[in-house]
Formats: structure tokens, sequence, C-alpha cells
């Protein structure tokens, strides 16, 4: 997530307060990502170092920052430029998910069942938190919500897999096998040696 | 009352020991207003079940009680009764008259129940109007986006004051913006106090219920509410 270009889309429309633009951060993304206030304040000196934001100061002696020209240019090349996929972001119920393969297909479908409930139940508060947010015509909120639904829709998806794949293992370890089996069998051998 | 109570229901198709068991003691109970999905994966008895909820299908053991009324217990006749005054169908499938406007379409199961075509057309318009799709009133199906034609059907049926709707699959064939506005309705048809079964595969879809319930081989395995407790800890504020 990039604190960076977010800061310098909030100066865009006006100098702010380094406290200021935590809050409106925050308010602007619905708390999903809470950023503390020395993460803003660093943030800030590179950006003030690197020339794309102009630090100056109020008559009260506070700080207060602009966007510079270099930071508007640097702003419009973020928005141009496609976000680059993490190919193998580290997710920790993938891994939970091959740690409990290793314990046996009960584990796996205990943790599948566990995280299907807490993943529906986000669906559940995002949907009322759109209907909410549609009631208030706020669509960039809107659009926010749909980005975590969809990602929660796709965690349940790939559960149900998950799931179906645990399925259809323990359908085929009941079949008679060819001697020779690929290495892509490897979870089947599993669910057959559990058993 | 609940609207809708299904007691230890079982459906089995053939007779043992080639029988295939659809659905084996089931117990659910549906209120008025609320919503309640069924998700499962293919196979798992989704669809039976809101069958045999709406009298498609007899269970062959177990009770379905529907507003009170013990469905294994009336005559072909009065369950017929029942069923079209207390219970409207949504499919994926778009089942509107391709020949009838939208309004006629909606007017169809009062006229069918004894009402004067024009009462019926009446009360047609005025639904259409509550829901938002009197401008869509006047035309065939085929002058429709998918999204209207589902959300006429939705207005079919639920008119005359249904108490329990029953959908199945209703977003399967529209693309995310139609199918919210159909989950939408769904949703506005259970805070007017109708209660609304959803089957669907699509758990966006199952985010909209007031409560999930999961079927696997025919029996319910799992249930979700939504989190009880302190408010959501995600907050826009206007900036």
């Amino acid at each position: 997530m990039s604190v960076r270009y977010s800061l310098l889309a909030i100066l865009d429309s006006g100098p702010r307060h380094g406290y200021g633009l935590k809050s409106e951060f925050e308010a602007a993304t619905g708390n999903v990502w809470p950023l503390n206030v020395g993460q803003v304040y660093s943030t800030l000196s590179r950006l003030e170092r690197d020339g794309l934001v102009l630090a100056g100061e109020e008559d009260d002696g506070q700080k207060i920052y602009r966007i510079s020209d270099e930071g508007r240019h640097e702003l419009q090349h973020w928005y141009e430029t496609p976000v680059e996929r993490e190919v193998v972001p580290r997710q920790e119920l993938a891994i939970k998910l091959v740690f409990a393969m290793r314990a046996g297909p009960d584990r796996v479908r205990e943790v599948v069942q566990q995280q299907r409930k807490a993943t529906m139940a986000s669906l559940q508060e995002f949907t009322r938190l759109k209907v909410a947010a549609e009631q208030d015509g706020d669509l960039a909120w809107l659009m926010m919500l749909d980005a975590l639904i969809f990602q929660a829709d796709a965690e349940g998806r790939w559960l149900d897999l998950c799931e179906a794949r645990l399925v259809d293992a323990d359908l085929r370890s009941g079949e008679s096998r060819p001697p020779d089996r690929d290495d892509g069998a490897e979870a089947v051998r599993q669910v057959e040696h559990k058993h | 009352m609940p609207v809708l109570t299904l007691d230890q229901v079982g459906r089995q198709y053939g007779s043992p020991p080639r029988h295939v068991v659809a659905l084996d003691d089931v117990s659910l109970r549906v209120e008025s207003g609320e919503l309640l999905a069924i998700m499962g994966p293919s196979g798992s008895g989704k669809s039976t079940l809101l069958h045999v909820a709406g009298g498609l299908e007899r269970p062959t053991s177990g009770r379905v009680v529907l507003s009170g009324h013990d469905l294994g217990s009336l005559g072909q006749a009065e369950l017929s009764l029942v069923l079209r005054r207390r219970v409207g169908f949504v499919f994926q499938a778009i089942n509107l008259l391709a020949s009838l406007t939208a309004a006629e379409n909606v007017s169809l199961p009062l006229e069918l129940d004894g009402m004067r075509p024009r009462s019926a057309m009446a009360s047609a318009r005025e639904l259409l109007f509550s829901l938002g799709l009197d401008e869509v009133a006047d035309r065939l199906p085929g002058q429709m986006s998918g999204g209207q034609q589902q959300r006429v059907a939705i207005a079919r049926a639920v008119i005359g004051g249904r108490s329990l709707l029953l959908a199945d699959e209703p977003t399967g064939a529209l693309d995310s913006l139609s199918s919210e506005t159909v989950m939408r309705l769904l949703r506005e048809q259970c805070n007017g106090g109708c209660a609304v079964v959803l089957v669907t595969h699509d758990s966006r879809h199952a985010g909209w219920a007031d409560r999930v319930v999961y079927l696997r081989d025919g029996r319910l395995v799992d249930e979700v509410r939504p989190p009880a407790g302190p408010e959501s800890t995600l907050r826009r504020e206007r900036v």
C-alpha cells in the first residue's frame, strides 16, 4: 500500500498539517489501513527530501505541507501506471492449509470450515456497509468496499475448491490405482496414507 | 410464528438400495423479514430444499409448515391455494411470458387467483411503481435488460402480499451491477416483512443474507449469522 502517493493525492487538493493527513487518509479508506503518525512524518520527510512536497511554517509554528509541481508530476505518473501485482503475496491462510494437510484431511476440513464462516461474516459486514454507502451516494467508499467484497469472495471460492479437492481425493483413494503414479498425486497419496 | 418451518425433512429419489438421498434430516425455521441464504456444492440438495419448502415436491419424511399450514396434511386443492397465495418463486431462467408486458406479467397471479383484470392490472402497476420499475411497465420482456426482467419476475413473485419468496440462483445470468439491483430488491422485500430463501453458489450474494446455511450431501452442516458485538471498525467519514 502506498502511503507516499496517498499523501501526495491528499496534498493535491490543498495544504495540510501532518496529523490532518493521517486522519484524512484513514477516513478516506474507512480505517481499513490505519496509519501511525510516525509513518506519516517519516514519509513526509522523504517526500520533502525528494522535492515532491514543500514544508512551511505557520504563524503558530506548526508545520504545513504543500505539494510541489514535481510532486504533481509524480502523482500523475502514479495514476497512469498500473499497480504491480505481487506474484506471491504471503498468505497466512494458504500457509496454514499447507501445514494442516500434513496433519491430515480432517484438520484441513476444520480450517476450511472455520475460515469460511469468518469469511462469510466479513462479507455480511461489508455488504451492510455497502448498503449504507449506496444510500449516502459515497462512490469512492463504495468501490473500496467492492474491492473488499471481491477479495473475500475469492477466498470463499478458493476454500470451496480446497474442500472439493479433499472430497475428490477421498473418492479416488477408494479406487485402484496404477503402480507408477506421478508427483501430482502427492496430495492423494497423503489422504490414502491417512486412511 | 415462523413463515417456514422444516422439521426433520428428508427427500429420497428411488428406493433402497439404489436410492439417492437428496435431503437428510433437515430442520430449519425462517422468520418473517428474514433473508436466508443456502449455500453448498453442486448436488448438495440446495434446489431440492427450495422445491420441498415451496411445495413443488413432497418430502419423503418430516414436515413442512408454511405460515401455520402443515403442507403434508392438505389436500391438493387446499395445497394449491396456500402455495398460490403465500409463496413466490424466482429462478435463474427468467420465466416471464414473452408476449405480455411487464405489468401484464405481474398482474397474472392476481388474475389467476380470481381478481378482476382491471384491479389486478392496477395493483401490478402500483407494485412496479413502488419498486422503481414503472418505466418498464409497458415493455415486453424482450425490450428489457436481464436485470430489469429479473426484477419484474420478483415483482410477479411477491404480488398479492405473499409471505415467502423462494429464489434459486436469481442472479446467475446477470453481471455484477445488475445482480446487485436484484439483491437489493430481495433485501427490500424482507424489510417489507416477506421472508426470502435464496439458493446461491455466490458468496457475494449470500453476503446480503441475515443468515447463511451450508448444505453438504443433503445435510445442513453449518450456519453463519452476522457477527454480534460492536459495530464495524470500518467506517467512512466524509472528508
